[in-house]
């Protein structure tokens, strides 16, 4: 059993135990805790599988942005420790869920996790796994290939910016 | 199997022929693991040592800026005083408050402090001295830096006190504000370095580079000043107005640990600016390397210790009007700045090194001195007390 595989029962149970834990805590501020516990189990899978950049964007973006903002809005939360009753959304939540799970249950089934390489060089590269430098591939796609999606979310990320800024300004 | 980030790493090579050389032949299997262990351990430790001596040192210093002696009592120079307010705080009573969510209230300490040693893994110490040569090593520190919001929330939240709360909120809307002036002045050192990793950051520099990007320097340190929650912008533990924010209910080695994280992230931050903008552990070859980065380490950790001996605490909406009205436009001409600079001169040599650090230097000393004009007198002027004259004026006031 190599050290990859160790790692990999690790993160696995630690992220699906805290995932359950989100789920059944009734305090939402713990619950809040255990979301940034899934993601960060979630940035040790990406790390095993090579997307250095990505796991790092995931612990910047969802363990240090998301969560912080979903804890901010418990502040504004009332009675935080009892945690919500069971309302009339149940049937709406119920199908959302089963439609998700769906669509995941659909990718696992559909997708080829095993790809026949065009060659070894490929083949030896993902093997290499972890730290192999994917961030400048990434960067060389963003600009060339993807450059319209990435000045598109500039865009709205800048209209957010100064909408953000008109609804709080003061008249 | 030795893993493949630790090829080309000196230190572990070296530990691990020291280790290989002690160890019996039947356990050479573990070898490999027991070197990437001990060079952990050095590693962590090292800062683990630094700290304490650090305290001391600021201690010392802040004695001598206000014109007292500071500790000298135990140990030579008082060296030995980290230890003695070490075990004072380990035989104090363990209090956790009756309201307190217990389980995050004990865990917040361990949680803020982790961030801070994740963050020594990437710090190049020497030439051939580090932990790992991450190649999104300054991605890695601003992403493990923003997990320290999370611990400072849990030590808020679960003490169940609303100074302490108060202090949480504070720092969560300081760190979420200042973390965006951070990221575009490193953003313009990225652009020059071209790379992510610090050992390459650290070898990319032709001269240090506080030279070039003087800008970027100014906006970095007060960031990171303002993140390591320091005086100027210690406003999330104001005495005077909360009584000690986050770790009020704190007491015993729990309260420690959140000073020894406080501390030990001024540590790890001073070692990130010396290795961003003052090229790291390199210097003339007549002391090793180590010692290079250990000098200018001590000299960045002087100035920081000097800021916050000579400038009084800011006030709650300064500290926002700072980060958004005047430092994140100064990162941003100093990013814009620097890419028209890459456009122009790809590949410097020497005398249009000269050009871009006096150009640079100029434009620096300009936007300060005119942001800082316009915004003052909005800004920062002393506000008159708002007090409704009308009903204060023939009424008793009791």
């Amino acid at each position: 059993m190599s050290v990859l595989t160790v790692a990999f029962w690790v993160l696995a149970v630690w992220g699906i135990a805290s995932a359950l834990m989100v789920v059944h805590t009734k305090d939402i501020f713990r619950a809040a805790l255990f979301l940034v516990s899934t993601f960060i189990a979630v940035a040790g899978f990406f790390v095993i599988l090579g997307a250095e950049f990505l796991a790092v964007v995931q612990v910047l973006v969802y363990a240090g942005g998301i969560s912080v903002l979903i804890i901010f809005a418990v502040m504004f939360t009332r009675e935080v420790a009892q945690g919500n009753q069971p309302n009339r959304y149940y049937g709406i939540g119920l199908l959302l869920g089963a439609a998700l799970f769906l669509v995941l249950a659909f990718t696992v089934v559909s997708t080829n996790w095993f790809p026949e390489f065009h060659n070894t060089e490929e083949a030896d590269a993902i093997a290499r796994g972890a730290f192999s430098d994917s961030s400048g591939g990434l960067g060389a796609l963003l600009r060339e290939k993807f450059i319209l999606p990435f000045e598109l979310t500039a865009i709205l990320l800048l209209a957010v910016l100064v909408g953000a800024v008109a609804l709080v300004k003061e008249r | 199997m030795s893993p493949s980030v630790l090829e080309n790493n000196a230190l572990y090579q070296s530990i691990y022929s020291a280790i290989n050389w002690v160890m019996p032949d039947f356990l050479d299997s573990i070898v490999g693991y027991a070197a990437a262990f001990a060079m952990v351990m050095l590693v962590a430790n090292l800062v683990l040592v630094i700290t304490p001596l650090f305290i001391w040192f600021e201690r010392r210093i802040l004695g001598r800026f206000q014109q007292r002696l500071g500790p000298n009592r135990w140990g030579p120079f008082g060296l030995l005083q980290p230890i003695a307010d070490a075990i004072k705080l380990i035989i104090k009573e363990d209090i956790v408050p009756r309201g307190a969510d217990r389980l995050v209230f004990n865990a917040a300490p361990v949680i803020l402090f982790m961030p801070v040693m994740l963050m020594v893994a990437v710090i190049p110490f020497g030439t051939q001295f580090y932990l790992v040569d991450l190649n999104v090593a300054v991605l890695y520190i601003i992403a493990v830096g923003t997990l320290e919001t999370i611990g400072i929330f849990m030590a808020g939240w679960a003490s169940g006190n609303r100074y302490a709360l108060m202090g949480a909120v504070r720092s969560v809307a300081m760190l979420v504000s200042y973390e965006v002036p951070l990221v575009m002045s490193l953003a313009a050192v990225l652009l020059w370095a071209g790379s992510m990793s610090l050992v390459e950051i650290v070898d990319k520099q032709p001269v240090p580079l506080i030279l070039l990007q003087p800008l970027g320097f100014f906006v970095f340190i007060a960031a990171t000043i303002a993140e390591m929650n320091r005086a100027p912008f210690d406003l999330i533990e104001a005495e005077s107005e909360i009584v000690a924010g986050y770790h009020t209910e704190y007491s015993g080695m729990k309260f420690g640990v959140f000073q020894l994280a406080e501390f030990a992230s001024v540590v790890v931050g001073a070692g990130f600016i010396t290795a961003i903008f003052l090229k790291g552990a390199a210097g003339w070859s007549f002391l090793p390397s180590p010692a290079w980065f250990s000098l200018k380490w001590l000299a960045v950790i002087f100035c920081i210790i000097w800021i916050r001996a000579t400038l009084p605490r800011v006030r709650v909406d300064q500290v926002m009007a700072f980060a958004w009205k005047f430092l994140l436009p100064l990162s941003a001409i100093n990013l814009i700045l620097v890419a028209v600079e890459m456009v122009i001169w790809p590949s410097p040599n020497g005398a249009q090194l000269w050009m871009i650090g006096l150009i640079n230097f100029a434009v620096a000393a300009v936007a300060i001195a005119v942001l800082a004009t316009a915004l003052g007198h909005r800004n920062f002027a002393p506000r008159s007390p708002q007090i409704p004259t009308s009903t204060v004026v023939g009424e008793k006031v009791v």
